[in-house]
């Protein structure tokens, strides 16, 4: 039984992890219509700026992580204004492939920089363990979990009473109507894509204070974010939360139970889970558990 | 001067030369010297390493002009390209390496498991669109990788196995090719052999695209259901896309591993893929001609980049070596830069700079 809830335990902090990244898709599908695959180089960027924050400037741990997301969220607005705002109108296939291709500049920038090897980040966290009834439970598991419910709770708090929140909703709900009010879109388009990398980091940091520390393979997380964001549905931000914390528990179940019941799938199944999940939601519910059914008009 | 004047070279005068691939007497010219080239060049460049490059581009060339079935006339994104090269390469490993059978049955027998895979692949592609199916075959990447990696008996796990289909048809080994006494190396003959292959599978994409299918998968990749209503059946033109771009993307696949004779999991990644669409965007969307013109461009960039590491400042030549760049994310950062600034500034590729520049002078001295 133990066993069984400190699996749980990882998969709720994996799946929090998770659902700080798919909200970042989630966010900017709303407003913009793009599927962000450069959100993994943003990622592994915010986390890489944090460890120059908290280990390079020795700062406070707690100021880095603001600075990274700060600093992130910067660039990830820019990469709205010079690159994305120019494919405005152009076909998914294009904007898809502009997001692919900075995701595959972001990636050897961050390595020409930082370089290869796995960096410690400084954290408070390491490697602590408290025990509650029982369990032995990370201080790095409970602070993700934390923190991903304080940050979904004040998104949506955001989004339901706060002015921008709501232009932010208009213009996903119909961008023209929003411009009519006087709503700027262009604005709307690079907050979206500065919450985005700003939740992204968090998640990038929280993932690199874990024991693999951090290394360039960091951006892959994001990738495996997608089956997250899909099995909640694209525009749904609470299946973003409710996808990343069933796809995390689902990986971490399949690693914790790896010898005992998966071992004829070969070794590594927990890597491929999020992705076999995300085929058999799509073939009985394409649009996700929550998100919206997609009804085409000729 | 007495008699009739001279029809103009662009007049076309019935159906039967509008037909025609190679129509008019420059094109025919061209066509002429493509031939020469395509014989003489193995013996004119003889080293070993140029000849390795272009027999690799070829390569890339025949999965290009696969991919751009798919992703440039019916309009699926396919992110899942790396997938049916990594089957094709396996299945020539096991037809033409154990079984010890000769190319044309290696090669047919990929064409065939890559066009099944594409079967099982396609139908997903009727129910996403767009996003949806780059994810999903995103997915198939890692999937994929998952198997290659762990049906040992086929893929010898991490370590990778022999490929040792042999190139030969009947009596001919284009392996060690001896014509009229004289001997040609592996290399040479495997130019002949992929530079052929690269003319027929182009020819049957050619004559595929101008055909009823082609303008269908067109139709599709326009507007799906306005194809629909004019009669087009959208779901079996797209399974159909995704069967025979898989068939080539493993008839591709089986080229390289019997080339490079040993093949590991690393190969089919996520790179790879990118690698082939950064080689149809850059090389033009849509056009046959130029997923050839982007293989030779995009395709031989790895290899001369790992050649003149030592040469280009800031380029380290291994991972822990020194330099700001390793190789293998400088070729990462260049398909992703190729990629985006095509998008922005070309986006009908190098093969739309061609066709205008051609515009331009078949309608000389008149700009229009």
């Amino acid at each position: 039984m133990s066993t069984f809830l400190t699996n749980v335990f990882a998969g709720l902090a994996l799946g929090s992890t998770y659902a700080l990244v798919a909200l970042g898709f989630v966010v900017i599908f709303k407003s913009t219509g793009v599927i962000n695959f450069a959100q993994g180089g943003l990622l592994a960027l915010g986390a890489y700026l944090g460890y120059t924050f908290s280990n390079n400037l020795a700062l406070a741990f707690g100021v880095a992580v603001l600075l990274a997301c700060l600093s992130a969220a910067v660039v990830g607005a820019g990469v709205e204004r010079l690159v994305l705002r120019r494919m405005v109108g152009q076909p998914p296939f294009a904007v898809i492939m502009i997001t692919i291709g900075l995701l595959f500049v972001i990636e050897p920038l961050i390595t020409a920089i930082w370089g290869f090897d796995n960096l410690p980040l400084d954290n408070p966290w390491n490697l602590r363990t408290v025990e509650v009834a029982g369990l032995v439970l990370g201080v790095r598991d409970l602070w993700t979990i934390g923190l991903t419910a304080v940050v979904v709770v004040a998104f949506f708090l955001f989004f339901r009473f706060t002015a921008f929140g709501l232009a932010m909703r208009a213009t996903a709900f119909d961008p023209e109507a929003a411009l009519a009010q006087g709503i700027s879109a262009r604005k709307v388009y690079a907050v979206s894509w500065a919450i985005a990398a700003a939740l992204a980091t968090l998640g990038g940091i929280t993932l690199a204070a874990g024991p693999g520390g951090l290394s360039p393979s960091i951006s892959f997380i994001a990738l495996a974010a997608f089956p997250a964001m899909i099995l909640g549905g694209l525009d749904s931000p609470a299946g973003a939360v409710l996808g990343g914390v069933i796809i995390g528990l689902a990986e971490a179940l399949t690693r914790g139970y790896q010898d005992e019941l998966f071992a004829w799938a070969g070794s590594n199944v927990s890597v491929i889970v999020p992705y076999v999940l995300m085929i058999v939601i799509l073939l009985i519910r394409p649009y996700g558990l929550l998100g919206t059914k997609d009804v085409r008009r000729i | 001067m007495a008699g009739r004047p001279r029809a103009h070279r662009n007049l076309v005068r019935g159906y039967e030369q509008d037909l025609r691939l190679f129509g008019s007497p420059l094109s025919r010219v061209g066509l002429a010297a493509m031939l020469v080239t395509l014989l003489v060049l193995p013996t004119v460049v003889q080293d070993d390493f140029w000849l390795s490059v272009l027999i690799y581009s070829g390569i890339t060339a025949i999965g290009a002009i696969g991919l751009n079935l798919l992703t440039g006339y019916c309009g699926q994104i396919s992110l899942g390209h790396a997938f049916f090269i990594g089957a094709g390469a396996y299945c020539a490993a096991l037809v033409g390496g154990e079984a010890g059978l000769p190319l044309p049955v290696w090669l047919l027998a990929s064409a065939v498991v890559g066009a099944l895979l594409g079967g099982l692949i396609g139908p997903f592609a009727l129910r996403l669109r767009g996003h949806y199916l780059a994810i999903v075959t995103l997915g198939l990447i890692f999937v994929g990788e998952h198997l290659w990696r762990n049906l040992r008996d086929v893929t010898g796990g991490n370590n990778g196995t022999s490929v040792l289909a042999q190139p030969e048809i009947g009596p001919v080994d284009l392996g060690a090719l001896e014509v009229a006494g004289e001997n040609y190396s592996r290399n040479q003959g495997w130019f002949w052999l992929v530079w052929v292959l690269v003319a027929v599978v182009a020819l049957l994409a050619k004559n595929l695209v101008r055909t009823r299918p082609g303008r269908a998968l067109r139709a599709v990749r326009d507007h799906d259901q306005a194809a629909e209503v004019i009669g087009v059946r959208a779901g079996r033109y797209k399974i159909g896309a995704f069967m025979v771009s898989s068939a080539v993307a493993a008839v591709a696949g089986a080229l390289f591993g019997a080339y490079q004779q040993h093949v590991t999991p690393d190969e089919w990644t996520l790179l790879l893929s990118i690698q082939y669409i950064a080689i149809i965007i850059v090389g033009g969307l849509g056009t046959i001609f130029g997923s050839i013109l982007g293989a030779v461009f995009v395709g031989a960039l790895p290899a001369l980049i790992d050649e003149y590491s030592d040469a280009i400042p800031g380029v380290s030549s291994s991972a822990g070596g020194d330099g700001v760049i390793s190789v293998f994310a400088l070729n990462q950062a260049i398909f992703g830069l190729l990629i985006v600034l095509f998008l922005v500034f070309e986006p009908r590729g190098l093969a739309g700079i061609w066709f205008r520049v051609k515009a331009y002078f078949k309608a000389w001295p008149f700009s229009y």
